[in-house]
């Protein structure tokens, strides 16, 4: 019988070093690819998933299922990669979603909008094209974005990491992919030849 | 329905998370307007694009870095199960120390002090007030006289019906 999430966690709690062992299999890949599409680096985002593996076990003593172990994982990974993407912009100042911030603020990461599309794609590939989009978006449409096309995530779970409501959550969603959308349009209008095929079908 | 409010159900009306009466008034108003349905075709255009994205694979030693890291993290001790939190064992140290602090300085209670003078004042009472004591005391016939002229007899002690009067 497969033990939930929650379960295995409890019995991480109860001392089950081999029930951890589980979680990380389970959810190793999907936090270093959220971690990789927030802070763009593959080395980077290996040491923040490394670190929230890490509170998750400092944390089993503490631990109470009051949440779905995802969001609780997601929101640690979340506020991990906020700060990291922060603290290379030279900004020490020690964040978390907990703080109102305007989601609409200043990108984090400027697209270079100054390259045409077709010079852009010559240096570099459309996923590459793709993933930069993703992250020039403000800090909370991104993350929004990532949980909801890649994680495939509920609108419930994401508006608890992001601290928000559903409704809210929708009117974010849609402002993140109308923002990709304008963005990506050259890209949108000319098919690829091979496609990944991954995240929430489209 | 308006524009505005096709664009707050966008989203669950492509991911299907709407129920049917929901369903039905976004089809209804995008039947009738063609930037809403040209919309919801380049959403789903746009999520097919996103979908180019290539997942990664962690690193070969992800794993063993994360199992050494674990393994290097302090172990519970024996106690620890009393002191689930260091939050409350720092309390429980600090009210410790409070308590003999507490206890070492002398209590300085006014109403007790008067209470132990007014019991100190009436202790012997008993006694003074016992006949036979008093006469047959005899230390008391070695107390001065209560005049001290010496000139004067020395008053028969033993008679207290005297009181030292006329």
């Amino acid at each position: 019988m497969t033990r939930t999430d929650v379960q295995l966690m409890l019995d991480v709690k109860a001392g089950d070093e081999e029930s951890f062992a589980l979680l990380l299999q389970k959810y190793r890949s999907p936090l270093v690819n959220f971690l990789f599409r927030m802070v763009r680096d593959r080395a980077t985002a290996e040491d923040l998933a490394q670190e929230v593996f890490l509170r998750v076990y400092r944390a089993r003593k503490q631990y109470s299922p009051s949440a779905k172990f995802t969001t609780w994982l997601f929101r640690i990974a979340t506020n991990l990669a906020l700060n990291s993407v922060r603290d290379n912009r030279h900004q020490k100042m020690e964040v978390s979603l907990d703080v109102p911030a305007d989601e609409d603020q200043a990108p984090t990461e400027l697209p270079a909008r100054e390259m045409r599309i077709d010079e852009y794609m010559v240096e570099r590939d459309r996923s590459e094209y793709i993933r930069r989009t993703i992250a020039a978006l403000p800090e909370k449409q991104r993350v929004a974005v990532l949980l909801h096309k890649y994680e495939e995530m509920d609108y419930g779970e994401i508006a608890k990491i992001l601290d928000c409501s559903e409704s809210a959550l929708k009117s974010l969603l849609f402002r993140a992919y109308e923002n990709l959308r304008v963005q990506l349009a050259p890209l949108v209008g000319q098919p690829a030849t091979h496609q990944a095929g991954e995240g929430r079908a489209s | 329905m308006k524009c505005e409010d096709v664009s707050k159900q966008l989203i669950p009306y492509l991911d299907r998370r709407m129920n049917s009466a929901e369903r039905s008034q976004v089809e209804n108003h995008m039947g009738a307007c063609a930037a809403c349905r040209k919309r919801a075709e380049e959403f789903r255009a746009l999520w097919t694009v996103l979908d180019e994205v290539p997942a990664i694979e962690p690193s070969f030693g992800f794993d063993a870095r994360l199992r050494a890291r674990v393994a290097a993290e302090p172990r519970p001790r024996w106690f620890s199960w009393l002191m689930p939190q260091p939050r409350l064992a720092l309390a429980m140290a600090m009210l410790l120390a409070f308590s003999v602090w507490m206890a070492k300085i002398p209590a300085v209670d006014s109403t007790a002090v008067a209470r132990a003078q007014d019991f100190e004042a009436i202790k012997d009472l008993g006694v003074l007030e016992n006949y036979d004591v008093l006469t047959k005391f005899d230390a008391l016939s070695e107390l001065p006289t209560a005049t001290p002229d010496t000139d004067a007899p020395q008053q028969d002690q033993s008679n207290p019906d005297d009181g030292g009067g006329s």
